[in-house]
């Protein structure tokens, strides 16, 4: 692994609400607000967190397929040169979309049913290599295909006609047709069944080692990101609360909101002991109504006056570990040498 | 009709049959479920998306839309009483005071135009002819009781000012108030995030132990399972293929099907980057359910017999029954 194929400085999405009869601008959705990490090349990248908590809303970011309020999204190419995706105009961004892909996570819905399976996937095709022959887009397609675990036949076939597991493998065969360096994932297994989930796994570890990937996985479900990640990023409200080496947030989590996620994931063993659990109280606040300094500090145990004063910058408390919380910091202590 | 047999059996379905005719096609969706439940028991029924485990559940309070689906056979026996026998009226005491029913979606489940309180307070009332005044107190207290902040107030909000995890709270609270004997959920927490899931679970629990209520959970989720049934049952291609106490299947699964489930899972104690084990090829269509054993075209261990007789699902022994040619009953092992 060489350096970050993507550094993301204190990224922030805010998305502005209307209200009242003359829509006055009334608030902002603080869907991101203030993310920072990178990822190395062919590192996969787990970005986990509950429903709200924008890391969705990073994946489109990094995408440009929302506008970034402010920060910077730095991309290396493929030719080393660094380029800051948040300062591109968008038709500066088109020919970077080929080396950054997106896998959905509806298998349903984004296929289009009216076209064959082929077409999807010769689509970026097209898009970005306009001197491909119908020939060689043809044959490149079957490789795909093939690739993927289906067969250059199914290329002729409409959607209706594949499972939803199968479908996935087309949505990933489309995402791969660029040769990307970049793939963003956005949930890419929670629509599948438990037994079709382990094979499409498999599937992008074999083609992450085959074509050197980088992934950035975004998911809600720990054991999955656990699984397919080198690291993992916690997200909660905006912000991102924990970083560290995917075993190690996941057997031993530093921060609180980390601790009680963790805890709360049921255990695939009846005799599992599970000590000191954690039982978070009441929901996520909404993003509108976002608590001042640490978004968690409202359900977190270990919440103090001072926690409400301002955001916890991420520090690094451990080598590779790094936490947005000053009281389990200072519990920790220096690092041992 | 007077209970019989056994007097905790509260559920006991036999050989249940529910098709669907669509397209000139008969779908079999359930066909021949044997399941029971007992009293104070949570039971999971678990399977992939289109094995008939929702159809089972909805077969049970009557549910299915006629037509296209119409209950083929079987019976359907709630405290020794055939419910395939009774009349709508009686089927509409029973729903909710008896037995009631969780959905995945719980916005589908409340009615947009009525406020929260409104329904809860009619539930209560319907079910045990207390008065309003009564019925909107006891409403607030399960409100609470379920853990809905400011529930005196929010009790006159309507359904879509609650999130996902608040109206599965409504629809537990409206359960706890009607005190049921069997709760049926339908995926309840599917929908929501790891730490509402958690509190739900937790609640459906508490249900359990207060009011001595059964729970029939419906689930894909073995994880889920593993944390809050007693007994399971695992379902493929419209049939239950095998049943065990939680602890057994989790530690000794018999039938291929469930071990290849077992083992698609990731565990923390996998060594890292090691490949998941899958279970090939694709979940069938219950259109082109296969002759013989349901599994045989995903099976790892198939025989010739598999393709052309399917098995019987046989008592392997007490509390463990399994549908699968390569797995005999314990005395008939030499």
């Amino acid at each position: 692994m060489t350096g970050p194929i993507l550094d993301v400085r204190d990224l922030k999405v805010h998305f502005p609400v209307h209200a009242g009869v003359l829509l006055r601008k009334a608030g902002d959705v603080k869907a991101v607000d203030g993310v920072t990490f990178a990822v190395a090349e062919g590192e996969t990248l787990g970005l986990v967190g509950e429903s709200g908590c924008g890391k969705t809303t990073v994946g489109k970011a990094i995408l440009k397929l929302v506008d970034i309020t402010s920060g910077r999204v730095t991309f290396r190419r493929s030719d080393g040169a660094e380029v800051d995706l948040a300062a591109l105009r968008p038709s500066a961004m088109r020919p970077l979309r080929s080396e950054i892909q997106m896998i959905y996570q509806d298998p349903y819905s984004s296929l289009n049913p009216r076209w064959t399976v082929g077409d999807t996937v010769a689509e970026p095709l097209t898009v970005h290599r306009p001197g491909m022959s119908a020939k060689e887009r043809a044959d490149k397609v079957a490789w795909l295909m093939e690739k993927v675990g289906l067969t250059g036949e199914q290329a002729h076939r409409y959607p209706h006609e594949f499972s939803g597991g199968q479908r996935q493998r087309v949505g990933i065969a489309r995402a791969l047709a660029t040769s990307p360096r970049l793939v963003i994932a956005d949930e890419p297994v929670s629509a599948l069944d438990v037994s079709i989930r382990a094979q499409v796994l498999n599937l992008m570890q074999d083609l992450q080692q085959e074509f050197g990937l980088t992934y950035l996985f975004i998911a809600h479900d720990l054991s999955v990101v656990e699984h397919i990640s080198h690291r993992i990023a916690v997200m909660y409200l905006g912000n991102l609360c924990e970083i560290g080496p995917a075993r190690d947030v996941c057997r031993e989590p530093l921060h609180p909101y980390t601790r009680a996620l963790l805890s709360a994931v049921p255990l695939p063993d009846p005799d599992a002991a599970r000590p000191g659990r954690v039982r978070l109280q009441g929901e996520v606040p909404s993003p509108l109504r976002k608590p001042s300094g640490c978004p968690f500090r409202t359900r977190c145990p270990k919440a103090l006056p001072a926690c409400a004063v301002s955001v916890p910058p991420l520090e690094e408390v451990r080598p590779g570990r790094f936490i947005a919380c000053p009281v389990v910091r200072d519990e920790l202590g220096p690092a041992a040498p | 009709m007077s209970a019989t047999g056994a007097s905790d059996v509260l559920l006991d379905v036999r050989g249940l049959k529910t098709y669907f005719d669509i397209e000139g096609q008969t779908a079999k969706a359930v066909d021949g479920v044997d399941l029971t439940i007992r009293e104070n028991e949570v039971v999971g029924l678990v399977g992939e998306s289109g094995c008939g485990k929702s159809v089972t559940a909805l077969s049970i309070l009557r549910l299915i839309p006629n037509p296209p689906g119409r209950i083929a056979g079987g019976e359907i026996l709630w405290r020794g009483r055939d419910l395939l026998k009774a009349s709508w009226p009686e089927m509409r005491s029973l729903r909710g005071r008896e037995i009631s029913m969780i959905f995945q979606e719980p916005m589908t489940a409340l009615n947009p135009v009525f406020t929260v309180g409104f329904q809860l307070r009619e539930a209560i009332v319907r079910h045990t002819k207390v008065p309003r005044r009564e019925a909107e107190r006891r409403a607030v207290e399960m409100l609470e009781r379920v853990g809905i902040p400011d529930a005196g107030r929010r009790i006159g909000d309507y359904p879509h000012l609650f999130s996902g995890g608040m109206r599965q709270r409504v629809m537990i609270a409206m359960a706890l108030a009607l005190r049921p004997k069997l709760l049926i959920a339908d995926e309840p927490t599917t929908a929501l995030d790891v730490t509402i899931q958690a509190q739900i679970l937790e609640l459906m629990m508490d249900l359990r132990r207060e009011a001595g209520t059964s729970i029939l959970l419906i689930t894909h989720d073995l994880a889920v399972i593993a944390e809050t049934c007693s007994r399971v049952a695992v379902m493929y291609g419209g049939k239950i293929q095998e049943v065990a106490d939680t602890r057994s299947l989790f530690r000794e699964p018999l039938h291929p099907y469930t071990k290849g489930l077992l083992r698609s899972l990731p565990r923390p104690d996998l060594e890292k980057k090691a490949r998941l084990e899958t279970i090939p090829g694709i979940v069938p269509s219950i259109l082109e359910v296969p002759r013989g054993c349901k599994f045989w075209t995903r099976c790892p261990e198939k025989q010739p017999i598999c393709e052309q007789v399917e098995p019987d699902l046989l008592r392997v022994r007490p509390g463990r029954d399994c549908r699968c040619h390569l797995v005999k009953p314990a005395e008939e092992k030499p």
